[in-house]
């Protein structure tokens, strides 16, 4: 069992469960991640069903909860602030988490703290890599957004119009019939055998503004593949260079424009090598910092909650019972931040 | 050389870099795509041979359409490299920060009315921004930047351009996104059929519930 410092002015049990994981971390006021317990639902058919998804999350609340515990080398009496991810995500997980964190703080008489999932990813993100002003490029199954900070708020600078990019890879390798490994995201197979592609071949390539389209191109590929005329591997590495080439040529003309010193990639497929070398390059072009999460902070998780429920508390943020509803389509730029002051108009 | 004559760098954008130069005379605009390390070749070359020949294209539409947009003087697709007429005044990014609310409509509603001339002339520009656009000297208002436009009749189309109009109000200048939007479509909808505007509201509505979890979009439907 770890050392925990009780010094502490707090500890805060954070509770994540927008989409297809569960997880509880348990920070420190100070920002120690003392736990980082993630569980997730693995459907046999891929893909999320959000009834089956909430199911799971209902079914290991128990032994995830008792998980961190243990790790953070506290007990219950010792917490201070429970928060929980109050969206954007899918109704029914969603509300499972919800439950569990406002039973919690009921039982324990302990505040209680909504967060936005896609804050805490930012957050996490700051605290992990030392990034202070970041543009942010987070790239999930869930979401594909570019966002920088400006005047009390994160801005969303570009964004999908359909699918977000880790679902365009997820729905591709499962067209394709290929299979994942237990706890091995689809993107890191179809990473794996882009590697032996040779052959470029042209997809869509749809950037509108600032923002991305996928589901024209996830189709072509598809049918590129159905048709036969093409590798398997080209048409993954054709499809990661299309695809990754968009995220980065959004994320350099936010950098561009807003003329920030930092970029931080982060959500499930920050762990993707190519795109970070994609982003690193643009980084490098504007004299930035390449900041990326690591990896077990940049998926869905616990410790992102908890630590981001530390900041909003700390800043007078608090959610009562009532105001605890799930919010399904809370989005980034509807959130207050007010732990950061600077107010920097480019 | 000369000293006049060297190209000066004005912008280092994400996508192009435009220098200030002297050309026979005349002062313009050197537009170059430089190639991007982060792209694979093929695609690089793909992308930037595209949007140079596809800009000025449009570019020119556009003026054939009523908008104003600089006069093109040369197109090297070799070297991505566009020469264009350099547009003295100033961008509407600045504008809307500096003028009266009285005067933000005017020219939100002016802007409005461009666009509804380039939709209805099926062009869209895809990147409508408010550093896209220059107000002259004399008070004609330019498009610029249609690299990433595209010729189409299509209601996604517009209502996406739409929607990245509203975007970019909201990310640059939210404090008053919704009067200056509002304005913009009351001089769209001068220029467009009632039935048509009607398409592209109801467009723009959809593509804002779009996005994000796809599963609950099948759940709810």
């Amino acid at each position: 069992m770890r050392k925990v410092n009780k010094r502490s002015d707090g500890y805060c049990l954070g509770i994540e469960s927008t989409a297809d994981d569960f997880s509880v971390g348990i920070t420190t006021f100070e920002g120690e991640i003392l736990a980082n317990v993630i569980s997730a639902y693995m459907s046999p058919e891929g893909g999320i069903h959000p009834r089956e998804a909430a199911r799971h999350h209902a079914e290991v609340a128990n032994t995830v909860i008792e998980e961190a515990f243990k790790k953070a080398g506290i007990k219950t009496k010792d917490l201070s602030l429970i928060a929980f991810s109050q969206g954007p995500g899918l109704g029914p997980c969603l509300r499972t988490g919800a439950t569990v964190a406002r039973a919690l703080a009921a039982y324990l008489h302990i505040p209680l703290v909504g967060v936005n999932h896609c804050v805490a990813h930012i957050e996490i993100g700051k605290l992990k890599t030392g990034a202070e002003d970041p543009v942010t490029l987070y790239v999930s199954g869930g979401n594909t957004i570019v966002a920088a900070f400006d005047s009390g708020r994160y801005r969303v600078f570009g964004e999908t119009l359909d699918i977000a990019l880790g679902n365009c890879l997820d729905v591709f390798a499962r067209e394709a019939g290929l299979r994942q490994k237990t706890g091995e995201p689809f993107g890191a197979v179809v990473e794996k055998l882009a590697k032996s592609g040779k052959k470029f071949v042209s997809l869509p390539y749809t950037v509108k503004g600032m923002d991305m389209s996928f589901s024209g191109l996830l189709t072509t590929a598809v049918n590129m593949l159905k048709k036969g005329e093409n590798k398997l591997e080209d048409v993954c590495y054709s499809l990661q260079e299309t695809v990754f080439s968009m995220v980065t040529e959004v994320t350099e003309r936010a950098l561009a424009h807003t003329e920030k010193k930092e970029v931080l990639l982060t959500g499930g497929v920050a762990a993707n090598k190519r795109l970070q070398s994609m982003v690193k390059s643009i980084a490098e072009e504007h004299d930035a910092l390449f900041c990326v999460v690591p990896a077990q902070f940049a998926v869905d998780n616990g410790a992102m909650i908890a630590w981001t429920g530390v900041l909003a508390f700390t800043h007078g943020v608090k959610t009562s019972i009532e105001e605890s509803f799930v919010r399904l389509r809370w989005r980034l730029e509807e959130v207050e931040i007010p732990w950061i002051k600077k107010a920097n108009l480019y | 050389m000369d000293k006049e004559s060297q190209p000066l760098l004005i912008k280092k954008g994400a996508e192009a870099c435009l220098y200030l130069a002297d050309w026979h005379g005349r002062k313009v605009i050197i537009k170059k795509r430089l190639p991007k390390k982060y792209r694979l070749p093929a695609l690089d070359e793909q992308i930037r041979t595209y949007r140079t020949i596809h800009e000025p294209r449009l570019m020119h539409e556009a003026k054939k359409a009523g908008v104003p947009t600089p006069t093109i003087f040369m197109v090297d697709v070799r070297n991505a490299t566009i020469v264009m007429e350099f547009i003295e005044g100033k961008q509407v990014k600045q504008l809307l920060a500096e003028v009266s609310e009285r005067q933000r409509q005017e020219l939100c509603c002016k802007i409005g009315a461009l666009i509804g001339k380039l939709h209805r002339n099926g062009i869209v520009h895809g990147d409508l921004t408010t550093s896209n656009m220059i107000q002259r000297v004399d008070g004609k208002i330019f498009f610029v930047d249609f690299g990433l436009g595209e010729k189409t009749e299509e209601v996604e189309a517009r209502g996406v351009d739409l929607h990245l109009m509203k975007r970019a109000l909201q990310s640059t200048h939210f404090k008053f996104a919704e009067e200056c939007f509002n304005a913009v479509i009351e001089g769209y909808s001068s220029v467009l059929d009632t039935e048509d505007v009607k398409k592209v509201l109801e467009k723009i509505k959809e593509i804002e519930k779009r996005g994000r979890y796809i599963a609950e979009r099948r759940e709810a439907n």
